[in-house]
């Protein structure tokens, strides 16, 4: 057990978990009202991504200097390249319910601190889709997420 | 009942929305300059999930879950008011809602942290695409089809 990155874990959690909360992304409400563009619109989370894309630019650029992480061997980047349909087709499908219940895999997670039934629901549903969803890509031809992610960078 | 009612209405937050996007950023960035890893959602939840991964690959996934949960905790107790609110959707369609984020989460290999923010960021082709598809197909879902859900 490597506590260090563990602390280093943990601490990308806590700032992705305040940020999300700070930002009101943890309020599904917020979320709805943007993608919902009849009525009311609340641009807030349009805000969010143009602030947090720019930061994660930074830190790409910053990473692709260096020769190695600060507490890893290597990074670690997905190394597909095309588009396909399994790609296409899971979008639109998580699109579909985001759009539906105002959660993405974050948010939902982020707002573990109040739980309640429906919450409770909707995240023991998304943790069987993406048990299924690795299942099935595990079989076809390409290397499931879990492969993927300890693969060897094949790029910075 | 299968109901989805009306979001309650929220107002603009400009400047909270550019904290939580710095903070965001930054929890990205922490992540990749230690780690090397991307800061993912779904990816990190589908690894954790998953009793056949190494310890290696689980054990800092978890401590980032559990900050994940504990973040929001923070900001609260710091801004002094909750902000953490449930979803307006009824209990049986945010099931459905969750194995159509679950499934097409793990089918894309990514969600609006991995691909919509991180991807994008790194002006990966997959994630520009993938991005533009859920963005559509979450703007479809909110501004018709929910309307279309008795109420």
């Amino acid at each position: 057990m490597n506590l260090t990155k563990i602390a280093a874990g943990l601490a990308s959690g806590l700032l992705f978990g305040a940020g999300l909360a700070v930002a009101g992304m943890t309020n599904p409400n917020k979320i709805l009202n943007f993608l919902d563009v009849r009525g009311a619109w609340d641009p807030s989370l349009a805000v969010v991504m143009a602030v947090a894309v720019p930061v994660s630019a930074l830190a790409f650029r910053i990473g692709r200097r260096r020769a190695r992480p600060l507490l890893a061997p290597s990074f670690v980047l997905p190394g597909r390249m095309r588009v396909n349909p399994a790609l296409l087709i899971g979008s639109a499908l998580f699109g579909l319910g985001w759009g539906l219940g105002g959660y993405c895999p974050g948010p939902a997670v982020a707002s573990l601190s109040r739980p309640s039934l429906s919450l409770l629901g909707f995240l023991m549903a998304m943790g069987l889709g993406l048990l299924l969803s690795s299942a099935f890509r595990r079989r076809s031809v390409h290397d499931g997420p879990a492969t993927e992610a300890a693969r060897e960078p094949s790029r910075r | 009942m299968i109901l989805a009612t009306a979001a309650l209405p929220t107002s603009f937050t400009p400047i909270a929305a550019l904290a939580g996007g710095g903070l965001i950023g930054a929890a990205i960035l922490v992540l990749f300059l230690t780690l090397g890893r991307i800061a993912g959602v779904s990816g990190i939840v589908a690894m954790a999930l998953r009793p056949a991964a190494p310890t290696g690959e689980r054990d800092w996934r978890a401590a980032f879950l559990f900050g994940l949960v504990a973040g929001p905790l923070l900001a609260s107790a710091l801004l002094g008011k909750p902000l953490v609110e449930p979803s307006p959707t009824s209990a049986a369609l945010l099931i459905v809602a969750g194995l159509a984020v679950g499934i097409g989460t793990g089918l894309a290999n990514g969600c609006t942290s991995g691909h919509g923010v991180c991807g994008v960021s790194r002006l990966s082709p997959r994630s520009l695409a993938a991005t533009a598809v859920f963005m559509v197909f979450g703007f479809l879902s909110a501004s018709v089809l929910r309307h279309l859900l008795p109420a």
